[in-house]
């Protein structure tokens, strides 16, 4: 880890001025993405400031059934408050689904949202990277790239975000609260994250003057037609190959809303609000599910080592479709996929 | 070992101050001066002379390191000693008290619960907090929700089985103590 001046921020304003006054500073929270980064020297902050003493640590019920979630509230009280729980099943369901206890004890859910790519080459400083070193080129597109995107990518990176909490917040329509030396601002979630493109490096819209305060989430009545579903290579405590966040709105056995979005499979959580369309007003079933799932993957790019996330998606749609149409959620215990 | 307070550091070049830090370790109100970048598994072991918790992979794959900071069980590879200013830090070594180890403790020897002892004083603390949360009864929940700790020598059915006894024996005497 490379040296760095330490500074404690107690107010927003604080940190805001801190976070200026160094253009290679970086803020912590839980510190779990940030320090390991720095251990491997893929961060370098020459100003580290601490903002989990700011108030951002409240869960407040907003108007008509929304939700305020401070940027500091750690991803386990999020999954185990009692109003997230019975009125945002799948976001609990998700957030449980990822990391370890002790990881989801530390962790923020602004940290959460700015996690980096796991990459294994972005994590390298011995090998070039477009995201790390830009204009250093992309290694993986001819590499090991069994983890990496096979949507949205570009010629310049194809890494994947690698967050559970993030697939569920973007199916269920959240906002991201930044505050900047302009004052407050809302970030609709779809629009919070980045593609690459042709600047890799910019993984988000936030600016780097911006702090994020809250993340929103309106009011959702999907009772139990859920799920999140996710595939790995363990059973527990490993990032996703491929998941989805799902969430049916049912007229007896007809779609009245859909909500699909995919984690492991772009550079950002892969909501596709055509292909929820799609699935308006069509019986609930696997014929529905699998178009629905050809119409997400048909741009789907494999390369190399991935292509099979292509299938394994297209299968996991499905059932996680199936599952949220039952009323029968994935369990983030018993792994047995039904 | 545990320096003193000391006055508020001057104006440096980046990164050279040490600088103080307060909480209170395994009970004792503690202050020590540390450099900003020294994590807290290694202000514990390095500085502080608690070597009881492990250092497997210093990058939160492995659970070797986990300790309880306010209650909750984090691992202390991938935190800053000085963001715990104010904090109550409990580790292995604290679990004891008044010469009783703690029932934890006494369950991983009773179910002889390790190998080799390396991921132990983790599991111990990971379990400390686990029961403390709550939400874990069956083994099957227990195993889900000790995942974050890696054990190399593969004791994983006796530590389940360990931890389980001491959660059941704690719902039990919850049941006693309401008749
Ligand atoms: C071994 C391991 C396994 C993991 N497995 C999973 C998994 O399966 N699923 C999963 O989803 N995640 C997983 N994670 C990642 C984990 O969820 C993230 O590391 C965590 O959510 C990051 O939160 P933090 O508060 O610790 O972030 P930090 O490390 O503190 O910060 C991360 C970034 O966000 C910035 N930041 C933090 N808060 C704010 C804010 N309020 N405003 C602006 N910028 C901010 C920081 O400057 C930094 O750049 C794993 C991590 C590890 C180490
Ligand atoms: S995929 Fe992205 S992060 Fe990975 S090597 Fe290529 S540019 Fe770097
Ligand atoms: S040493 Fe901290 S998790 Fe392995
Ligand atoms: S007892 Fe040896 S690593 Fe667990």
């Amino acid at each position: 880890m490379n040296r760095f001046d330490y500074v404690r921020a107690t107010t927003v304003a604080d940190a805001l001025r801190a976070k200026a006054s160094d253009s290679r500073s970086r803020f912590i929270a839980g510190g779990t993405n940030l320090l390991d980064l720095m251990k491997y020297d893929v961060e370098r902050p020459t100003t580290v400031v601490d903002i989990t003493h700011l108030p951002l640590t409240d869960i407040e019920d907003g108007p008509d059934g929304s939700l305020r979630i401070g940027a500091l509230v750690s991803n386990s009280r999020l999954a185990y408050d009692a109003r997230v729980q019975e009125r945002f099943p799948l976001l609990s369901s998700a957030i449980l689904a990822g990391a370890s206890a002790q990881l989801r004890n530390a962790a923020s859910t602004g940290g959460n949202l700015l996690q980096r790519t796991r990459c294994y080459y972005f994590y390298d400083t011995g090998t070039p990277c477009n995201k790390r070193e830009p204009g250093t080129g992309c290694p993986a597109i001819e590499g090991v790239n069994r983890i990496h995107a096979i949507l949205g990518t570009s010629d310049k990176c194809i890494a994947t975000h690698p967050s559970d909490m993030c697939v569920a917040l973007a199916a269920l329509g959240a906002t991201v609260r930044v505050e900047g030396p302009s004052g407050e601002r809302s970030i609709a979630f779809a629009d919070f994250h980045r593609l690459p493109g042709d600047t890799p490096q910019v993984e988000s819209t936030l600016k780097p003057d911006e702090i994020i305060v809250s993340v929103d989430l309106p009011a959702a009545d999907y009772g139990p037609h859920h799920t999140y579903l996710k595939l790995r290579d363990r059973q527990s405590y490993a990032f996703a190959l491929v998941s989805v966040a799902a969430a049916l709105k049912m007229d007896g056995g007809t779609v009245a809303e859909a909500r699909i979005a995919l984690g492991g499979v772009a550079h950002k959580p892969w909501r596709d609000e055509s292909a929820e369309a799609l699935l308006v007003g069509r019986a609930a079933g696997v014929d529905a599910f699998a178009a629905v799932a050809d119409h997400i993957l048909a741009p789907a790019v494999g390369r190399s080592e991935n292509a099979f996330k292509i299938g394994l998606a297209r299968k996991a749609i499905i059932r996680a479709l199936s599952q949220a149409a039952a009323g029968t959620p994935q369990s983030q215990v018993d792994k047995r996929v039904q | 070992m545990m320096d003193g307070m000391s006055s508020s550091p001057a104006p440096h070049p980046v990164g050279m101050a040490k600088i103080p830090v307060s909480f209170r370790l395994n009970g004792a109100p503690t202050t020590i001066e540390l450099a900003p970048w020294t994590t807290l598994l290694d202000a514990l072991r390095n500085h502080m002379g608690l070597t009881g918790t492990k250092k497997g992979c210093d990058h939160g794959q492995c659970g070797a390191c986990t300790v309880l900071v306010d209650g909750q069980r984090i691992n202390a590879c991938l935190t800053l000693a000085v963001m715990k200013e104010g904090a109550d830090i409990r580790t292995v070594e604290g679990l004891a008290e008044h010469g009783h180890l703690h029932p934890v403790q006494d369950a991983f020897i009773e179910y002889d619960a390790f190998q080799c002892g390396y991921c132990t004083p983790g599991q111990i603390c990971s379990a400390v907090g686990l029961i403390a949360e709550g939400h874990a009864h069956s083994a099957e929940e227990i195993r889900e929700a000790m995942s974050g700790n890696i054990c190399r020598c593969g004791a994983y059915p006796n530590i389940v089985e360990a931890v389980k006894h001491v959660i059941d024996a704690k719902a039990a005497r919850r049941l006693e103590a309401a008749k």
